[in-house]
Protein backbone atom coordinates (compact mmCIF):
# COMPACT_ATOMS: atom_id res chain seq x y z
CA UNK A 1 0.00 0.00 0.00
CA UNK A 2 0.93 3.44 -1.13
CA UNK A 3 2.08 5.50 2.89
CA UNK A 4 0.15 8.53 2.43
CA UNK A 5 1.72 11.15 5.07
CA UNK A 6 -1.81 12.08 6.44
CA UNK A 7 -3.18 9.12 7.28
CA UNK A 8 -0.09 8.32 8.94
CA UNK A 9 0.05 11.71 10.66
CA UNK A 10 -3.72 10.97 11.68
CA UNK A 11 -3.17 7.64 13.22
CA UNK A 12 -0.01 8.67 15.23
CA UNK A 13 -1.20 11.49 16.65
CA UNK A 14 -5.28 10.68 17.40
CA UNK A 15 -3.99 7.21 18.56
CA UNK A 16 -1.37 9.05 21.09
CA UNK A 17 -4.45 11.86 22.26
CA UNK A 18 -6.72 9.34 23.00
CA UNK A 19 -4.30 7.24 25.21
CA UNK A 20 -3.23 10.17 26.98
CA UNK A 21 -6.82 11.51 27.69
CA UNK A 22 -7.91 7.91 28.83
CA UNK A 23 -4.74 7.35 30.93
CA UNK A 24 -5.30 10.98 32.35
CA UNK A 25 -8.33 10.05 33.65
CA UNK A 26 -6.77 7.10 35.16
CA UNK A 27 -3.90 8.89 36.59
CA UNK A 28 -6.32 11.62 37.74
CA UNK A 29 -9.41 9.02 39.10
CA UNK A 30 -7.02 6.62 40.90
CA UNK A 31 -4.53 10.10 42.55
CA UNK A 32 -1.20 8.98 41.02
CA UNK A 33 1.72 10.50 42.53
CA UNK A 34 -0.29 11.97 44.89
CA UNK A 35 -2.73 13.52 42.38
CA UNK A 36 -1.92 16.10 39.29
CA UNK A 37 -2.13 19.42 39.95
CA UNK A 38 -5.24 20.88 37.90
CA UNK A 39 -3.36 22.76 35.88
CA UNK A 40 -1.18 20.05 34.79
CA UNK A 41 -4.59 18.18 34.48
CA UNK A 42 -6.23 21.04 31.97
CA UNK A 43 -2.51 20.84 29.55
CA UNK A 44 -2.93 17.14 29.38
CA UNK A 45 -6.21 17.18 28.61
CA UNK A 46 -5.91 20.14 26.10
CA UNK A 47 -3.31 18.71 24.24
CA UNK A 48 -4.84 15.38 24.35
CA UNK A 49 -7.93 17.14 22.47
CA UNK A 50 -5.38 18.99 20.81
CA UNK A 51 -3.58 16.13 18.94
CA UNK A 52 -7.31 14.24 18.43
CA UNK A 53 -8.41 17.23 16.25
CA UNK A 54 -4.70 17.63 14.50
CA UNK A 55 -4.75 14.14 13.67
CA UNK A 56 -8.70 14.11 12.41
CA UNK A 57 -8.04 17.03 10.29
CA UNK A 58 -5.52 15.73 8.81
CA UNK A 59 -7.40 12.36 7.76
CA UNK A 60 -9.38 14.74 6.03
CA UNK A 61 -6.61 16.08 3.25
CA UNK A 62 -6.72 12.25 2.27
CA UNK A 63 -10.11 13.05 0.96
CA UNK A 64 -10.14 13.28 -2.99
CA UNK A 65 -13.89 15.75 -2.68
CA UNK A 66 -13.76 16.69 1.65
CA UNK A 67 -17.13 19.10 0.61
CA UNK A 68 -18.90 15.22 1.28
CA UNK A 69 -16.78 14.63 4.65
CA UNK A 70 -19.67 15.18 6.92
CA UNK A 71 -21.30 12.16 5.16
CA UNK A 72 -19.24 9.89 6.76
CA UNK A 73 -21.29 10.11 9.52
CA UNK A 74 -24.17 8.41 8.32
CA UNK A 75 -23.25 4.95 7.65
CA UNK A 76 -22.24 4.05 11.55
CA UNK A 77 -23.91 0.73 11.29
CA UNK A 78 -21.85 -0.86 8.72
CA UNK A 79 -18.40 0.65 7.91
CA UNK A 80 -15.51 0.84 10.97
CA UNK A 81 -14.46 4.72 9.28
CA UNK A 82 -17.95 6.30 9.72
CA UNK A 83 -17.77 4.64 13.66
CA UNK A 84 -14.20 5.70 14.45
CA UNK A 85 -15.70 9.79 13.24
CA UNK A 86 -19.13 9.27 15.37
CA UNK A 87 -16.95 8.10 18.31
CA UNK A 88 -14.24 10.63 18.31
CA UNK A 89 -17.08 13.11 17.46
CA UNK A 90 -19.26 11.80 20.80
CA UNK A 91 -15.72 12.02 22.66
CA UNK A 92 -14.98 16.12 22.76
CA UNK A 93 -18.43 17.21 24.58
CA UNK A 94 -17.82 14.66 27.22
CA UNK A 95 -14.02 14.89 27.62
CA UNK A 96 -14.82 18.89 27.08
CA UNK A 97 -17.34 18.61 30.53
CA UNK A 98 -14.72 16.85 32.13
CA UNK A 99 -12.20 19.44 31.64
CA UNK A 100 -14.73 22.24 32.22
CA UNK A 101 -15.36 20.94 35.39
CA UNK A 102 -11.72 20.18 36.40
CA UNK A 103 -11.13 23.90 35.83
CA UNK A 104 -13.95 25.11 37.70
CA UNK A 105 -13.33 22.90 40.60
CA UNK A 106 -17.10 22.61 41.94
CA UNK A 107 -17.40 19.88 44.91
CA UNK A 108 -21.01 19.67 44.15
CA UNK A 109 -20.30 18.41 40.62
CA UNK A 110 -16.91 16.58 41.29
CA UNK A 111 -19.61 13.25 40.54
CA UNK A 112 -20.42 15.10 36.95
CA UNK A 113 -16.93 15.50 36.31
CA UNK A 114 -15.87 11.95 37.30
CA UNK A 115 -18.94 10.54 34.84
CA UNK A 116 -18.23 12.34 31.81
CA UNK A 117 -14.44 11.82 32.16
CA UNK A 118 -14.69 7.82 32.26
CA UNK A 119 -17.06 8.37 29.53
CA UNK A 120 -14.86 9.87 27.88
CA UNK A 121 -12.08 7.24 28.63
CA UNK A 122 -14.39 4.87 27.44
CA UNK A 123 -15.03 6.44 24.40
CA UNK A 124 -11.22 7.04 23.85
CA UNK A 125 -10.71 3.32 23.80
CA UNK A 126 -13.43 2.41 21.34
CA UNK A 127 -12.36 4.91 18.93
CA UNK A 128 -8.76 3.88 18.75
CA UNK A 129 -10.57 0.48 18.51
CA UNK A 130 -11.97 1.06 15.56
CA UNK A 131 -9.58 3.01 14.07
CA UNK A 132 -7.54 -0.02 14.13
CA UNK A 133 -10.45 -1.93 12.69
CA UNK A 134 -10.45 0.02 9.92
CA UNK A 135 -7.27 -1.60 8.72
CA UNK A 136 -8.20 -5.01 10.67
CA UNK A 137 -11.76 -5.34 8.53
CA UNK A 138 -9.92 -5.84 5.30
CA UNK A 139 -10.09 -9.61 3.66
CA UNK A 140 -8.18 -8.39 0.93
CA UNK A 141 -5.02 -7.29 3.03
CA UNK A 142 -3.30 -10.35 4.87
CA UNK A 143 -0.77 -7.84 6.92
CA UNK A 144 -4.07 -6.47 8.56
CA UNK A 145 -6.67 -8.79 8.67
CA UNK A 146 -5.49 -9.48 11.93
CA UNK A 147 -6.98 -8.43 15.44
CA UNK A 148 -2.87 -8.31 16.32
CA UNK A 149 -4.13 -4.75 14.67
CA UNK A 150 -6.58 -2.75 16.84
CA UNK A 151 -4.56 -4.54 19.73
CA UNK A 152 -1.44 -2.94 18.26
CA UNK A 153 -3.06 0.69 17.81
CA UNK A 154 -4.44 0.34 21.44
CA UNK A 155 -1.45 -0.24 23.09
CA UNK A 156 1.03 2.72 20.84
CA UNK A 157 -1.74 4.73 21.61
CA UNK A 158 -1.85 4.22 25.10
CA UNK A 159 2.53 4.07 25.04
CA UNK A 160 2.98 7.34 23.64
CA UNK A 161 0.20 8.76 25.64
CA UNK A 162 1.68 7.81 29.16
CA UNK A 163 4.50 9.42 27.74
CA UNK A 164 3.20 12.72 27.03
CA UNK A 165 1.55 12.39 30.26
CA UNK A 166 5.08 11.35 32.06
CA UNK A 167 6.58 14.48 30.21
CA UNK A 168 3.70 16.92 31.47
CA UNK A 169 3.34 15.40 34.99
CA UNK A 170 7.21 16.16 35.56
CA UNK A 171 6.20 20.12 35.51
CA UNK A 172 3.66 18.84 38.57
CA UNK A 173 5.92 18.84 41.17
CA UNK A 174 4.22 15.00 41.65
CA UNK A 175 5.90 11.82 42.84
CA UNK A 176 7.55 10.87 38.89
CA UNK A 177 7.27 6.87 40.41
CA UNK A 178 3.77 6.16 39.62
CA UNK A 179 4.20 7.77 36.04
CA UNK A 180 7.51 6.01 34.83
CA UNK A 181 6.18 2.36 35.62
CA UNK A 182 3.17 3.06 33.89
CA UNK A 183 4.99 4.48 30.68
CA UNK A 184 7.44 1.07 31.20
CA UNK A 185 4.79 -1.38 31.48
CA UNK A 186 2.73 -0.39 28.72
CA UNK A 187 6.18 0.05 26.71
CA UNK A 188 6.46 -3.78 26.98
CA UNK A 189 2.95 -4.95 26.17
CA UNK A 190 3.41 -2.46 22.66
CA UNK A 191 6.57 -3.79 21.97
CA UNK A 192 5.57 -7.22 22.79
CA UNK A 193 2.38 -6.97 20.37
CA UNK A 194 4.29 -5.32 18.12
CA UNK A 195 6.83 -8.09 17.77
CA UNK A 196 4.27 -10.71 17.78
CA UNK A 197 2.76 -8.71 15.29
CA UNK A 198 5.87 -8.87 12.63
CA UNK A 199 6.60 -12.42 13.39
CA UNK A 200 2.90 -13.39 12.65
CA UNK A 201 2.83 -11.63 9.30
CA UNK A 202 5.98 -13.07 7.64
CA UNK A 203 4.57 -15.91 7.68
CA UNK A 204 2.57 -16.47 4.30
CA UNK A 205 0.22 -18.35 5.55
CA UNK A 206 -2.66 -19.86 3.14
CA UNK A 207 -3.24 -16.53 1.65
CA UNK A 208 -4.98 -15.72 -1.64
CA UNK A 209 -2.25 -16.30 -4.85
CA UNK A 210 -1.73 -15.94 -8.25
CA UNK A 211 -3.66 -19.26 -8.98
CA UNK A 212 -6.96 -18.58 -7.04
CA UNK A 213 -6.94 -15.00 -8.42
CA UNK A 214 -7.21 -16.26 -11.80
CA UNK A 215 -8.72 -19.75 -11.01
CA UNK A 216 -5.66 -21.42 -13.28
CA UNK A 217 -4.63 -23.77 -10.73
CA UNK A 218 -2.93 -26.64 -12.99
CA UNK A 219 -0.08 -24.49 -13.34
CA UNK A 220 2.47 -21.61 -13.05
CA UNK A 221 0.88 -18.66 -13.68
CA UNK A 222 2.74 -15.92 -15.19
CA UNK A 223 1.92 -12.29 -15.63
CA UNK A 224 2.35 -11.57 -20.07
CA UNK A 225 1.12 -8.08 -20.26
CA UNK A 226 -1.11 -5.73 -17.59
CA UNK A 227 -3.12 -4.27 -20.11
CA UNK A 228 -2.16 -0.36 -19.49
CA UNK A 229 0.22 1.86 -20.76
CA UNK A 230 1.75 3.46 -18.03
CA UNK A 231 0.37 3.56 -13.88
CA UNK A 232 -2.99 3.21 -13.12
CA UNK A 233 -5.02 4.16 -9.95
CA UNK A 234 -4.54 0.78 -9.12
CA UNK A 235 -0.64 0.52 -9.68
CA UNK A 236 -0.65 4.19 -7.48
CA UNK A 237 -2.54 3.34 -4.67
CA UNK A 238 -1.44 -0.41 -4.32
CA UNK A 239 1.69 -1.26 -6.02
CA UNK A 240 4.18 0.44 -3.30
CA UNK A 241 6.60 -2.65 -2.97
CA UNK A 242 9.41 -2.04 0.44
CA UNK A 243 12.49 -4.36 -0.25
CA UNK A 244 12.74 -6.72 2.46
CA UNK A 245 15.82 -5.78 3.68
CA UNK A 246 14.77 -1.72 3.91
CA UNK A 247 11.75 -3.20 5.87
CA UNK A 248 13.98 -5.27 8.41
CA UNK A 249 16.06 -1.79 9.15
CA UNK A 250 12.77 0.05 9.37
CA UNK A 251 11.98 -2.95 12.12
CA UNK A 252 14.64 -2.23 13.99
CA UNK A 253 14.53 1.46 13.56
CA UNK A 254 11.51 0.64 15.53
CA UNK A 255 12.72 -1.09 18.37
CA UNK A 256 15.49 1.00 19.03
CA UNK A 257 14.27 4.62 18.45
CA UNK A 258 10.68 3.96 19.61
CA UNK A 259 11.17 1.07 22.26
CA UNK A 260 14.45 0.91 23.39
CA UNK A 261 15.80 4.43 23.98
CA UNK A 262 13.05 5.84 25.47
CA UNK A 263 13.42 2.83 28.14
CA UNK A 264 16.82 3.36 28.36
CA UNK A 265 16.33 7.29 29.40
CA UNK A 266 13.84 6.35 32.12
CA UNK A 267 15.41 3.47 34.08
CA UNK A 268 19.06 5.17 33.67
CA UNK A 269 18.69 8.38 35.79
CA UNK A 270 17.26 10.44 32.95
CA UNK A 271 14.17 10.40 34.36
CA UNK A 272 13.93 14.03 34.42
CA UNK A 273 12.98 17.27 32.32
CA UNK A 274 15.67 16.72 29.31
CA UNK A 275 15.71 12.77 29.41
CA UNK A 276 11.51 12.78 29.05
CA UNK A 277 11.63 15.05 26.64
CA UNK A 278 13.81 13.19 24.41
CA UNK A 279 12.32 9.74 25.38
CA UNK A 280 9.03 11.12 23.72
CA UNK A 281 10.29 12.52 21.08
CA UNK A 282 12.32 9.27 20.03
CA UNK A 283 9.07 7.85 20.55
CA UNK A 284 6.94 9.55 18.80
CA UNK A 285 9.41 9.36 16.08
CA UNK A 286 9.89 5.70 15.97
CA UNK A 287 5.62 5.20 16.17
CA UNK A 288 6.22 7.20 12.56
CA UNK A 289 8.50 4.81 10.92
CA UNK A 290 6.13 2.10 12.94
CA UNK A 291 3.03 3.53 10.67
CA UNK A 292 4.74 3.99 7.61
CA UNK A 293 5.50 0.24 7.63
CA UNK A 294 2.41 -0.62 8.49
CA UNK A 295 1.14 0.08 5.10
CA UNK A 296 4.22 0.11 2.91
CA UNK A 297 4.38 -3.90 3.99
CA UNK A 298 0.84 -3.79 3.71
CA UNK A 299 0.37 -6.00 0.31
CA UNK A 300 -3.28 -5.40 -1.22
CA UNK A 301 -4.29 -8.83 -3.57
CA UNK A 302 -5.22 -6.95 -6.43
CA UNK A 303 -1.29 -7.06 -6.93
CA UNK A 304 -1.89 -10.41 -7.46
CA UNK A 305 -3.61 -9.70 -11.10
CA UNK A 306 -0.37 -7.61 -11.69
CA UNK A 307 1.89 -11.01 -11.30
CA UNK A 308 2.54 -10.79 -7.68
CA UNK A 309 3.04 -14.70 -6.81
CA UNK A 310 1.42 -14.52 -3.50
CA UNK A 311 0.24 -11.27 -0.72
CA UNK B 1 -32.54 -10.99 -9.96
CA UNK B 2 -28.55 -11.11 -9.77
CA UNK B 3 -27.65 -9.26 -13.01
CA UNK B 4 -23.79 -10.27 -13.95
CA UNK B 5 -21.52 -11.08 -16.76
CA UNK B 6 -19.79 -14.68 -17.84
CA UNK B 7 -16.82 -14.26 -19.26
CA UNK B 8 -15.37 -17.07 -21.53
CA UNK B 9 -11.93 -17.20 -21.36
CA UNK B 10 -11.61 -20.08 -24.11
CA UNK B 11 -12.73 -17.49 -26.50
CA UNK B 12 -11.26 -14.12 -25.39
CA UNK B 13 -8.57 -12.91 -28.28
CA UNK B 14 -7.47 -10.34 -25.58
CA UNK B 15 -8.31 -7.11 -28.52
CA UNK B 16 -9.65 -4.81 -25.55
CA UNK B 17 -12.59 -3.70 -27.87
CA UNK B 18 -14.58 -4.48 -24.26
CA UNK B 19 -12.85 -1.82 -22.61
CA UNK B 20 -12.86 0.82 -25.44
CA UNK B 21 -16.43 0.36 -25.91
CA UNK B 22 -16.94 0.44 -22.41
CA UNK B 23 -14.86 3.85 -22.54
CA UNK B 24 -17.09 5.22 -25.19
CA UNK B 25 -20.27 4.09 -23.54
CA UNK B 26 -19.67 5.24 -19.98
CA UNK B 27 -17.74 8.46 -20.92
CA UNK B 28 -21.19 9.78 -21.76
CA UNK B 29 -22.95 7.67 -19.23
CA UNK B 30 -24.07 7.79 -15.52
CA UNK B 31 -20.78 8.43 -14.08
CA UNK B 32 -19.37 10.60 -16.63
CA UNK B 33 -16.31 11.57 -17.31
CA UNK B 34 -13.89 9.09 -17.33
CA UNK B 35 -10.60 11.05 -17.19
CA UNK B 36 -8.11 10.49 -18.73
CA UNK B 37 -4.39 11.99 -17.10
CA UNK B 38 -1.50 13.27 -20.27
CA UNK B 39 -3.74 10.90 -22.94
CA UNK B 40 -1.12 12.47 -25.68
CA UNK B 41 1.31 12.85 -22.94
CA UNK B 42 4.54 10.68 -22.12
CA UNK B 43 2.32 8.85 -19.41
CA UNK B 44 -0.66 8.31 -20.26
CA UNK B 45 -3.27 7.15 -17.94
CA UNK B 46 -6.87 7.33 -16.82
CA UNK B 47 -9.65 5.62 -15.38
CA UNK B 48 -11.45 2.81 -16.96
CA UNK B 49 -14.39 0.48 -15.64
CA UNK B 50 -12.58 -2.29 -17.59
CA UNK B 51 -9.50 -3.79 -18.07
CA UNK B 52 -7.72 -6.83 -19.53
CA UNK B 53 -4.54 -8.34 -18.70
CA UNK B 54 -2.68 -11.94 -20.63
CA UNK B 55 -1.32 -14.77 -18.48
CA UNK B 56 0.67 -17.38 -19.69
CA UNK B 57 -0.39 -20.83 -17.84
CA UNK B 58 2.32 -23.70 -17.31
CA UNK B 59 5.59 -24.18 -18.66
CA UNK B 60 6.59 -24.48 -22.65
CA UNK B 61 5.77 -26.88 -24.27
CA UNK B 62 2.78 -27.02 -21.85
CA UNK B 63 1.92 -23.54 -22.23
CA UNK B 64 -0.97 -21.23 -22.93
CA UNK B 65 -1.94 -17.64 -23.26
CA UNK B 66 -5.00 -16.41 -21.25
CA UNK B 67 -6.69 -12.94 -21.89
CA UNK B 68 -8.40 -12.02 -18.56
CA UNK B 69 -10.77 -9.12 -18.89
CA UNK B 70 -12.00 -7.65 -15.66
CA UNK B 71 -14.83 -5.47 -14.65
CA UNK B 72 -16.69 -4.96 -11.21
CA UNK B 73 -18.00 -8.52 -9.87
CA UNK B 74 -21.12 -7.17 -8.77
CA UNK B 75 -20.50 -9.08 -5.38
CA UNK B 76 -23.41 -10.53 -3.57
CA UNK B 77 -21.29 -9.72 -0.53
CA UNK B 78 -19.63 -6.60 -1.45
CA UNK B 79 -17.82 -5.16 1.15
CA UNK B 80 -16.79 -2.10 -0.42
CA UNK B 81 -20.25 -1.54 -0.15
CA UNK B 82 -20.00 -2.70 3.78
CA UNK B 83 -17.23 -0.31 4.19
CA UNK B 84 -18.29 3.11 2.46
CA UNK B 85 -18.90 5.73 5.51
CA UNK B 86 -20.94 7.94 3.69
CA UNK B 87 -23.27 5.65 2.00
CA UNK B 88 -22.44 6.53 -1.68
CA UNK B 89 -21.39 2.97 -2.48
CA UNK B 90 -24.63 0.78 -2.81
CA UNK B 91 -26.34 -2.38 -4.13
CA UNK B 92 -29.36 -2.57 -5.73
CA UNK B 93 -31.89 -4.47 -4.06
CA UNK B 94 -33.76 -5.27 -7.11
CA UNK B 95 -30.90 -6.66 -9.61
CA UNK B 96 -27.82 -6.67 -7.22
CA UNK B 97 -25.65 -3.75 -9.23
CA UNK B 98 -23.40 -2.26 -7.58
CA UNK B 99 -22.42 1.54 -8.02
CA UNK B 100 -21.43 4.74 -6.67
CA UNK B 101 -23.86 8.04 -5.91
CA UNK B 102 -21.44 10.68 -7.14
CA UNK B 103 -22.67 13.25 -5.18
CA UNK B 104 -22.12 11.42 -2.32
CA UNK B 105 -18.97 10.22 -2.72
CA UNK B 106 -16.29 11.93 -0.24
CA UNK B 107 -13.34 9.67 -2.31
CA UNK B 108 -11.54 8.24 1.17
CA UNK B 109 -10.44 5.41 -1.39
CA UNK B 110 -11.29 3.02 1.44
CA UNK B 111 -13.94 1.05 -0.94
CA UNK B 112 -10.93 0.42 -3.33
CA UNK B 113 -9.19 -1.08 -0.75
CA UNK B 114 -12.02 -3.37 0.11
CA UNK B 115 -12.32 -4.80 -3.19
CA UNK B 116 -10.39 -7.36 -3.86
CA UNK B 117 -10.67 -7.45 -7.95
CA UNK B 118 -9.50 -3.95 -8.14
CA UNK B 119 -12.75 -2.71 -9.85
CA UNK B 120 -13.00 0.58 -8.36
CA UNK B 121 -10.86 3.31 -9.76
CA UNK B 122 -10.68 7.22 -8.06
CA UNK B 123 -11.56 9.77 -10.73
CA UNK B 124 -8.47 12.42 -9.64
CA UNK B 125 -10.59 15.15 -11.71
CA UNK B 126 -13.87 14.45 -9.52
CA UNK B 127 -12.40 13.52 -6.55
CA UNK B 128 -14.76 10.72 -6.38
CA UNK B 129 -14.40 6.66 -6.75
CA UNK B 130 -15.72 5.21 -10.13
CA UNK B 131 -16.95 1.71 -11.33
CA UNK B 132 -18.02 -0.20 -13.75
CA UNK B 133 -22.14 0.28 -13.71
CA UNK B 134 -22.94 -2.56 -15.57
CA UNK B 135 -24.42 -0.03 -18.00
CA UNK B 136 -27.37 0.87 -16.08
CA UNK B 137 -28.17 3.53 -18.14
CA UNK B 138 -28.47 1.37 -21.30
CA UNK B 139 -29.96 -2.22 -20.02
CA UNK B 140 -33.23 -0.71 -18.71
CA UNK B 141 -33.58 1.59 -21.81
CA UNK B 142 -37.02 1.40 -23.01
CA UNK B 143 -36.35 3.20 -26.21
CA UNK B 144 -33.66 0.69 -27.74
CA UNK B 145 -34.75 -1.99 -29.52
CA UNK B 146 -34.71 -5.29 -27.21
CA UNK B 147 -31.48 -6.76 -27.92
CA UNK B 148 -29.77 -3.79 -27.64
CA UNK B 149 -30.61 -3.79 -23.93
CA UNK B 150 -27.46 -5.09 -23.01
CA UNK B 151 -24.12 -3.66 -21.93
CA UNK B 152 -21.76 -1.85 -24.42
CA UNK B 153 -18.96 -4.45 -23.66
CA UNK B 154 -21.45 -7.19 -24.19
CA UNK B 155 -22.73 -6.25 -27.51
CA UNK B 156 -19.16 -5.28 -28.88
CA UNK B 157 -17.05 -8.41 -28.31
CA UNK B 158 -16.51 -9.73 -31.71
CA UNK B 159 -15.18 -13.49 -30.16
CA UNK B 160 -18.64 -13.40 -28.20
CA UNK B 161 -16.93 -13.95 -24.91
CA UNK B 162 -18.91 -12.06 -22.91
CA UNK B 163 -22.82 -12.60 -22.11
CA UNK B 164 -24.85 -10.87 -19.53
CA UNK B 165 -27.77 -12.22 -17.59
CA UNK B 166 -29.39 -12.79 -14.74
CA UNK B 167 -27.33 -15.53 -12.23
CA UNK B 168 -30.48 -15.97 -10.04
CA UNK B 169 -32.69 -17.78 -12.70
CA UNK B 170 -31.26 -21.45 -12.72
CA UNK B 171 -32.35 -21.56 -17.02
CA UNK B 172 -31.06 -18.07 -17.62
CA UNK B 173 -28.44 -18.46 -20.98
CA UNK B 174 -25.97 -17.48 -18.03
CA UNK B 175 -26.38 -20.00 -15.88
CA UNK B 176 -26.69 -22.77 -18.17
CA UNK B 177 -23.59 -21.86 -19.39
CA UNK B 178 -21.67 -21.51 -15.82
CA UNK B 179 -23.21 -24.99 -14.91
CA UNK B 180 -22.35 -26.75 -17.98
CA UNK B 181 -18.97 -25.24 -18.71
CA UNK B 182 -18.09 -24.88 -15.10
CA UNK B 183 -17.59 -21.45 -14.66
CA UNK B 184 -16.17 -20.28 -11.22
CA UNK B 185 -15.97 -17.26 -9.50
CA UNK B 186 -12.26 -15.76 -9.05
CA UNK B 187 -10.80 -15.76 -5.92
CA UNK B 188 -13.86 -17.41 -3.51
CA UNK B 189 -11.16 -17.79 -0.62
CA UNK B 190 -12.18 -14.37 0.18
CA UNK B 191 -16.22 -15.02 0.43
CA UNK B 192 -17.38 -12.03 -1.38
CA UNK B 193 -19.39 -14.39 -3.48
CA UNK B 194 -18.63 -12.58 -7.32
CA UNK B 195 -21.59 -13.00 -9.49
CA UNK B 196 -19.47 -12.22 -12.68
CA UNK B 197 -18.27 -16.05 -13.50
CA UNK B 198 -15.19 -17.12 -16.06
CA UNK B 199 -15.40 -19.77 -18.11
CA UNK B 200 -12.41 -21.85 -18.05
CA UNK B 201 -10.89 -22.77 -21.45
CA UNK B 202 -12.11 -25.68 -22.99
CA UNK B 203 -9.64 -29.13 -23.29
CA UNK B 204 -8.92 -29.43 -27.06
CA UNK B 205 -7.18 -32.19 -28.72
CA UNK B 206 -4.07 -30.87 -30.49
CA UNK B 207 -3.87 -30.82 -34.32
CA UNK B 208 -1.00 -33.23 -35.07
CA UNK B 209 1.68 -31.93 -37.55
CA UNK B 210 2.98 -35.28 -37.72
CA UNK B 211 2.43 -36.89 -41.07
CA UNK B 212 1.75 -33.96 -42.74
CA UNK B 213 2.29 -35.51 -46.58
CA UNK B 214 5.46 -35.20 -48.62
CA UNK B 215 6.52 -31.43 -49.24
CA UNK B 216 5.69 -30.39 -52.49
CA UNK B 217 7.62 -28.25 -55.16
CA UNK B 218 6.80 -24.93 -53.77
CA UNK B 219 8.04 -26.38 -50.49
CA UNK B 220 11.48 -28.10 -51.87
CA UNK B 221 12.74 -24.92 -52.96
CA UNK B 222 11.58 -22.86 -49.80
CA UNK B 223 13.32 -25.71 -47.66
CA UNK B 224 16.92 -25.55 -50.16
CA UNK B 225 16.85 -21.57 -49.62
CA UNK B 226 15.91 -21.94 -45.94
CA UNK B 227 19.69 -24.00 -45.98
CA UNK B 228 21.78 -21.57 -47.82
CA UNK B 229 20.13 -18.41 -46.26
CA UNK B 230 22.13 -18.14 -42.89
CA UNK B 231 19.58 -15.82 -40.02
S1 LIG C 1 -15.88 -6.45 -7.67
FE1 LIG C 1 -15.14 -4.99 -6.14
S2 LIG C 1 -16.30 -3.13 -6.56
FE2 LIG C 1 -17.39 -4.77 -7.60
S3 LIG C 1 -18.93 -5.47 -6.07
FE3 LIG C 1 -17.13 -6.79 -5.83
S4 LIG C 1 -15.95 -5.81 -4.19
FE4 LIG C 1 -17.40 -4.26 -4.96
S1 LIG D 1 -14.35 6.63 -1.99
FE1 LIG D 1 -16.53 7.26 -2.05
S2 LIG D 1 -17.67 5.38 -2.49
FE2 LIG D 1 -15.61 4.78 -1.80
S3 LIG D 1 -15.78 4.42 0.41
FE3 LIG D 1 -15.12 6.56 0.15
S4 LIG D 1 -17.04 7.71 0.10
FE4 LIG D 1 -17.61 5.58 -0.24
S1 LIG E 1 -21.00 -3.65 -18.15
FE1 LIG E 1 -20.83 -1.55 -19.00
S2 LIG E 1 -19.72 -0.44 -17.42
FE2 LIG E 1 -19.39 -2.61 -16.97
S3 LIG E 1 -17.49 -3.20 -18.05
FE3 LIG E 1 -19.17 -3.61 -19.46
S4 LIG E 1 -19.37 -1.74 -20.69
FE4 LIG E 1 -18.17 -1.21 -18.86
Amino acid sequence: MHPAFSVIFFTVSSGAGFGLFALLYLADLLKLGGGLPVEQKLIAGLLALVLVGAGLTSSMFHLANPKNAWRAFSRYRTSWLSREGVFAMVFFPFALIYLALTWLQLPAFEWLRLVTGGLGALLAWITIFSTGMIYGCLKTIRQWNSPLVPANYLALGHFTGALILLAIASQGGVALGGYIALVLALLVAAAALKAIYYFWIANPGTGSTIQTATGFTRGKVRLLDTGHTHGTFLTQEFGFQIARKYALALKLFVFLIGFLVPALLLTTGQDTGFGIYAAVITALLGMVAERWLFFAEARHVVNLYHGTQRC
Amino acid sequence: MRLGLVIDLDVCVGCHACAIACKEWNASGATAPLTDYQPYGAEPSGVWFNRIRSYEVGDYPNNKTINFPMSCMHCEDADCVTVCPTGASYKRAEDGIVLVDQTKCMGCNYCSWACPYGARELDRESGTMKKCTLCVDRIYDQKIPMEERQPACVLTCPAHARMFGDIDDPDSAVSRVVRERGGYQLMPELGYNPTNHYLPVRKATPISTENMGKAGFKDRLKNIANRIVKR
